[in-house]
């Protein structure tokens, strides 16, 4: 138990900075992922059957393949994709990009294909005459957008955007093959150095349960305060 | 794009999602018989045994599966009477550990998707099946199970889609599936986006597949 103490000689301290760490990606992850979600759910509502196909093509491959692997490609991939551009300007050495960024940018993009579906379903389901009535009031295409059917749409979709968000939470554990240390790649190193694989997995466990807990009691006090007025 | 090296992974990332098939379907049954095995202490008016299987459902949905593959099969090989128990010669295959954790993380879905769909079967025909004086047992296993299962198929197949990329994880336990593969091509290539090209497609071939095929069930056994 000594092992789980603060300070020098325990991993306490460690284990809580990498929980911080964690939340931090997912947030961040969260974040760009709405960033993609806004971009992907007005061409998925298009009518343009081209940008229609650019955006089934985007959710339905990153939800159709494992997570592991965009991981995979973006952590080999992106420090050479940045490299290749540097050349052209005439920069040659060898760029290493930050984990977190990795990390949070391709959690970002499979969150994002989920916030999309999310996004899409809670605007349809956004009553006809809302639409109707701000054509009428004579509002332009960004100011109904931005004024009145984001509001409602940021209601209707918190339910399924706290499932999206317990999928980012726990996906996360897997940017650890990357090196950036959050609870799995701070467990998996005391683990190591301690030859006690099983307090340290178990209490990653218990530290992920306490996250998805805490998020779920914010997430529902949310869903109540914006629901006040239905 | 590097055409060779597609033509020469292709046939090694094949025979690799020989693997990740295997894993998936052994999983996949074994999580169905703990699902419904919950799914049933979830709906009888047990207190102790309904808690019990709420708390199991809870901790394996709420945790990462990453986490309860390395619990299973870097935490329980330290335990001294485990590794002198029968149980070790499971616990020391990585399969057999990842199965174990695939099984027991879907089975805690499996359990919530029949739950629901034993709660909102309507009343109406287990009524029906005791006014005609079939017996209780048999009410249950030809009335409430087989509408239960119709009932979950479309949430299911989401589970079986999302159990198919969860099998990736196999892959960090040293176990050579499809992305275990993709990986080792990718770190001694390094070109990583040819192998994601073909890997994903794989897997969104997979994904098809089941799609089609629950779409399919889910016609044949509509009513």
């Amino acid at each position: 138990m000594e092992l789980l103490l603060f300070g020098e000689t325990g991993w306490g301290d460690e284990l809580l900075i990498a929980t911080l760490m964690t939340l931090a990606v997912s947030i961040t992850a969260m974040l760009i992922g709405f960033v993609f979600a806004l971009i992907f759910t007005p061409l998925k509502l298009s009518k343009n059957k081209f940008l229609n196909l650019i955006a089934n093509f985007y959710t339905t491959v990153i939800r159709g393949v494992p997570e592991l692997l965009v991981i995979y490609l973006f952590f080999f991939g992106g420090s050479s994709a940045i490299m290749f551009v540097a050349s052209i300007f005439g920069y040659n050495d060898y760029i290493e990009i930050n984990a977190f960024l990795t990390g949070a940018f391709s959690i970002g993009i499979i969150s994002g294909a989920y916030s999309t579906e999310v996004f899409r379903g809670a605007i349809q389901s956004i009553d006809k005459g809302q639409f109707e009535a701000s054509n009428v009031l004579g509002f332009n295409k960004v100011t109904r957008f931005f004024k009145i059917i984001l509001p409602q749409m940021l209601r209707l979709s918190i339910p399924n955007l706290s499932n999206v968000w317990q999928i980012t939470l726990k996906d996360t554990s897997l940017i650890s093959v990357t090196g950036l240390v959050e609870i799995m790649r701070q467990s998996y190193i005391a683990a190591g150095s301690t030859r006690d694989p099983l307090l340290f997995y178990t209490v990653a466990a218990v530290l992920y349960l306490m996250l998805t807990f805490l998020s779920m009691k914010f997430i529902n006090k949310m869903e109540i305060k914006y629901n006040r007025g239905y | 794009m590097d055409l060779d090296l597609i033509l020469n992974s292709f046939p090694k990332l094949l025979s690799a999602s020989i693997i990740t098939l295997k894993l998936l379907s052994v999983s996949l049954m074994i999580g169905m018989f703990i699902g419904l095995f919950f799914a049933i202490l979830r709906i009888k008016n047990n207190i102790i045994f309904g808690k019990i299987a709420y708390v199991y459902s809870y901790i394996f949905r709420g945790t990462p599966l990453l986490v309860q593959i390395f619990i299973i099969y870097y935490g329980f090989g330290q335990v001294e009477f485990i590794r002198e128990s029968f149980l070790w010669i499971i616990l020391k295959e990585p399969y057999w550990c990842a199965v174990i954790a695939f099984a027991l993380n879907t089975g805690a879905y499996t359990s919530e998707i029949l739950r629901s769909a034993f709660q909102t079967i309507k009343p109406g025909y287990i009524e029906a099946g005791k006014s005609l004086g079939v017996a209780n047992k048999i009410i249950f296993y030809k009335i409430q199970i087989p509408i239960a299962i119709r009932q979950s198929l479309p949430a299911y197949g989401n589970e079986i889609i999302l159990m198919l990329k969860g099998t990736s994880l196999a892959s960090t336990v040293t176990l050579m599936d499809l992305t275990g593969v993709a990986k080792y091509i990718i770190s001694t290539t390094f070109k990583p986006i040819e192998v994601f090209v073909i890997a994903g497609s794989i897997y969104l071939f997979m994904t098809f597949i089941i799609h089609n095929l629950i779409k399919f069930l889910e016609k044949k056994y509509s009513f």
